[in-house]
C-alpha cells in the first residue's frame, strides 16, 4: 500500500506549476483543478475475499441445522441460564475488587522501602502466578482437609475461638477466594506498572509541598497511575469474567456449569455452548464499553481537547449529513471561486 | 552530624534574622561528592541568587535545604529549626517523615520542570497541600489560591488543567502553588530553564515582583540580568563549595576568584 500513495505523492507533484502539460504556471490556479483521489486496487481485492468469506461464515450460521436457533432461543433467557450469568457476574465483580484491593497492596508493599515487605509481596506474586487457577481451587475446595478448624488466637500459643472451615467458608467462598488471590497476584504487578509509570516529578512535587503520604498516593499517584493501569486491568476483568467459567469444576451453578449440565442432560450440546458464548459476548461488550468511560474520566488533564464521546461524534455525524443534505439544495459554488476568495 | 555546637536557638528577631543557615553541608552519591562542605546564611527579606556551572552542586544544595536530598554531615535550620533531626539529649533524632512533610509546608520549592499535577484544575493545585498537610478549610483555601492566581496574573486560568497552558504560564502557576502555603522561605531550582526564551520574562517579572514584597528566597539560575538587578546577595558555587558571595555588584562585575571571573566570561 505504500507504493500506491507515494504514485499518488508522484500526481500531485506533476500537478506542480510548470511539470504538467496542463497546468499553467500561476500558483493560485492549482486550486481549481480537479483532484483524482487515489485507487486502492489490492483494498479492493481483499475486502472482496474477505466479503466472501464472511458471508459464507454468515450462511452456514443460519442454515446449519446442527446450530439449533430454536433451542438457542429457548434457553437463552430461561431462568437457570439468567440466575447463572448473575452468579458469574458476581463472582467476577467480587473477585475483581478483592483482587485488585489485595493487588494494590502488594504493589505498594514492592515498591515500600521495607525489605520484608518487598520480599513477602514478591514472593506472593511468584507462588500465585506459578500455580494454576484451576489446581488453587481445588486446594481451597478442599481446605478442611488441611485445616480442619480455623481460629483465632495467639499465634503458636492457645486458640480462644474456632470454627469448622468448611461452614465457614463454603463451595462459593472458596472459589472467590482462590479467584481473588489468583487475580490479586496479577493485579499487583498492574498496579505497580502503573505507579512506576508516574513522573518522579510529581512524587517530589508532593512531597516538597508536605502533602501527607497517604494522600500523596491517593490523590497524586493513583490517579495518574490509573491511565497506565486501566487497559490492562479492563484486560484481566474480561479475562476474569471468563475465568470464572474453571469454577465449574466445583460444580458452582455459574454460566458454564449450568450450560454443561442442561446439554448433559438433553444432548444438545451446540445451542447451549452457543448460550453460553452468546451471554459471554454481550457481558465481555458492557465491560467494554465501561473501560471507555472509565478510561476517558481518568484522562481528564492529559489532553488539551478531550476526544469526544461516541455519542457526541454520532450527533457530529449527524450534523454534518444534514449539512451535506443542505449543501446539495443550494446552487453549486465553483471551487476555483472558493479558492479565489482566499 | 557531629559537629552541631552552634546554639539554633540563638536567632535574633530583627533584620539580621537568619531565615536559612547552612553549616557545613556535605552530599555524597555513591562514590562522587557533589557538596563539600557549604555554608550559607540568609537573611529574612532577602534574595539569594546561587550562580554556578552545571556540576557545580548548586542544585542539590537547593534540595538538601528542604531535605529531599538527606545531607551525610552538616546541617540546614530554617527559621532556627534543624531541618530533617530533632536534637534532644545531646543527640540527633532522625525525624519521621511525617514530621519532615510538615517541616517541608514552610518551604517553598519551584521546580525546573514546573511539576503540576496534570490531572488536576489550576485551582485544585493550589488548594490541594493548604487542605491536605495544613488541614484549612476548602472555602477559603479556594478564596486565598485566587487571589494569588491574579497576582500572577493567570486569574482566567482557575479551571484549565496544567497541559492546556504554556510553559510560562504553568511555571506563574507553580509559584502560586508554593506560594499557597505562606512559606518562610521559596527555593527556585532554575525555575526559567526549561521555558522558551520569550517565557522567560514572565516568570522572571513575578520572582521580581515577590522581591519586592520582601519574601525571603533562594533562587538558583542563569540569568545573570535578574541576579544584577533583584539579588542582595549573589552565591557563586563550583566544585561543590562557595567560591565567593557578596553582593551583585561584587560579584558580578568585581569578581575576586580566577573560577568566578572565568564562569562569568562565558555566561556574560
Amino acid at each position: 500500500m505504500k507504493l500506491r500513495e507515494i504514485s499518488t505523492g508522484s500526481r500531485i507533484a506533476a500537478a506542480s506549476p510548470g511539470a504538467g502539460t496542463e497546468a499553467p504556471p500561476v500558483k493560485d490556479d492549482l486550486a481549481s483543478l480537479r483532484v483524482v483521489p487515489a485507487r486502492h486496487y489490492a483494498r479492493w481485492v481483499a475486502a472482496a475475499a474477505v466479503s466472501v468469506l464472511v458471508a459464507q461464515f454468515a450462511h452456514g450460521l443460519i442454515t446449519n441445522p446442527v446450530w439449533e436457533w430454536q433451542v438457542f432461543r429457548d434457553y437463552v433467557l430461561s431462568e437457570t441460564i439468567v440466575t447463572a450469568v448473575g452468579l458469574t457476574l458476581q463472582l467476577t465483580a467480587y473477585a475483581s475488587v478483592l483482587g485488585f484491593l489485595l493487588g494494590t497492596v502488594l504493589a505498594f508493599m514492592r515498591l515500600s522501602r521495607s525489605p520484608v515487605l518487598q520480599t513477602v509481596a514478591w514472593s506472593y506474586i511468584w507462588i500465585f502466578r506459578s500455580i494454576p487457577m484451576i489446581v488453587q481451587l481445588v486446594f481451597w475446595f478442599n481446605l478442611s482437609a488441611l485445616y480442619e478448624r480455623l481460629g483465632v488466637g495467639i499465634p503458636f500459643g492457645p486458640v480462644f475461638w474456632s470454627i469448622d472451615s468448611n461452614s465457614l467458608i463454603g463451595t462459593i467462598g472458596a472459589a472467590l477466594i482462590g479467584l481473588s488471590l489468583h487475580q490479586a497476584a496479577y493485579a499487583a504487578e498492574i498496579v505497580r506498572g502503573g505507579v512506576l509509570a508516574v513522573d518522579h516529578g510529581q512524587l517530589e512535587a508532593a512531597a516538597a509541598l508536605g502533602i501527607p503520604r497517604l494522600r500523596q498516593i491517593r490523590r497524586i499517584v493513583l490517579p495518574q497511575a490509573m491511565r497506565a493501569i486501566l487497559p490492562t486491568a479492563g484486560n484481566e476483568i474480561i479475562g476474569l469474567l471468563k475465568g470464572t467459567s474453571v469454577v465449574y469444576v466445583m460444580a458452582i451453578g455459574e454460566l458454564f456449569y449450568q450450560v454443561t449440565v442442561i446439554y448433559g442432560r438433553n444432548g444438545r450440546v451446540i445451542p447451549l455452548l452457543m448460550v453460553a458464548t452468546a451471554w459471554y459476548v454481550v457481558l465481555t461488550s458492557l465491560l467494554s464499553v465501561a473501560q471507555y468511560y472509565v478510561e476517558r474520566r481518568y484522562a481528564r488533564g492529559a489532553n488539551r481537547t478531550p476526544p469526544p464521546t461516541p455519542l457526541q461524534r454520532a450527533r457530529r455525524f449527524v450534523r454534518t449529513l444534514r449539512a451535506a443534505a443542505a449543501r446539495r439544495n443550494q446552487p453549486v459554488v465553483p471551487l476555483s471561486l472558493a479558492g479565489g476568495r482566499r | 552530624m557531629s559537629d552541631v555546637t552552634v546554639d539554633i536557638e540563638d536567632v535574633k528577631a530583627d533584620s539580621d534574622h537568619v531565615m536559612v543557615d547552612v553549616h557545613g553541608v556535605h552530599k555524597s552519591f555513591g562514590p562522587l561528592e557533589v557538596l563539600r562542605g557549604v555554608d550559607l546564611r540568609v537573611r529574612a527579606g532577602e534574595v539569594t541568587v546561587i550562580l554556578g556551572p552545571s556540576g557545580s552542586g548548586k542544585s542539590t544544595l537547593l534540595r538538601t535545604i528542604n531535605h529531599l536530598e538527606k545531607v551525610n554531615s552538616g546541617w540546614i535550620s530554617i527559621d532556627g529549626e534543624l531541618i530533617g533531626y530533632r536534637r534532644s539529649g545531646g543527640k540527633l533524632h532522625e525525624l519521621k517523615e511525617k514530621d519532615v512533610l510538615k517541616q517541608r509546608t514552610h518551604i517553598g520549592f519551584v521546580f525546573q520542570n514546573f511539576n503540576l499535577f496534570p490531572h488536576l484544575t489550576v485551582l485544585e493545585n493550589l488548594v490541594e497541600a493548604p487542605v491536605s498537610a495544613l488541614r484549612r478549610p476548602r472555602g477559603p483555601s479556594e478564596e486565598k489560591a485566587r487571589r494569588l492566581l491574579d497576582r500572577v496574573g493567570l486569574a482566567e486560568k482557575t479551571d484549565a488543567y496544567p497541559r492546556q497552558l504554556s510553559g510560562g504560564q504553568q511555571q506563574r502557576v507553580a509559584i502560586a502553588r508554593a506560594l499557597a502555603l505562606e512559606p518562610k522561605v521559596l527555593l527556585f531550582d532554575e525555575p526559567t530553564s526549561a521555558l522558551d526564551p520569550e517565557l522567560v520574562g514572565e516568570v522572571l517579572d513575578v520572582i521580581k515582583d515577590l522581591a519586592g514584597t520582601g519574601t525571603t528566597m533562594i533562587v538558583v539560575t542563569h540569568e545573570i540580568g535578574f541576579a544584577r538587578e533583584v539579588a542582595d546577595t549573589v552565591v557563586f558555587m563550583d566544585g561543590g563549595v562557595v567560591v565567593e558571595q557578596g553582593p551583585p555588584a561584587a560579584v558580578l562585575d568585581a569578581p575576586r576568584h580566577e573560577r568566578t571571573r572565568a564562569f562569568l566570561s562565558k555566561v556574560l
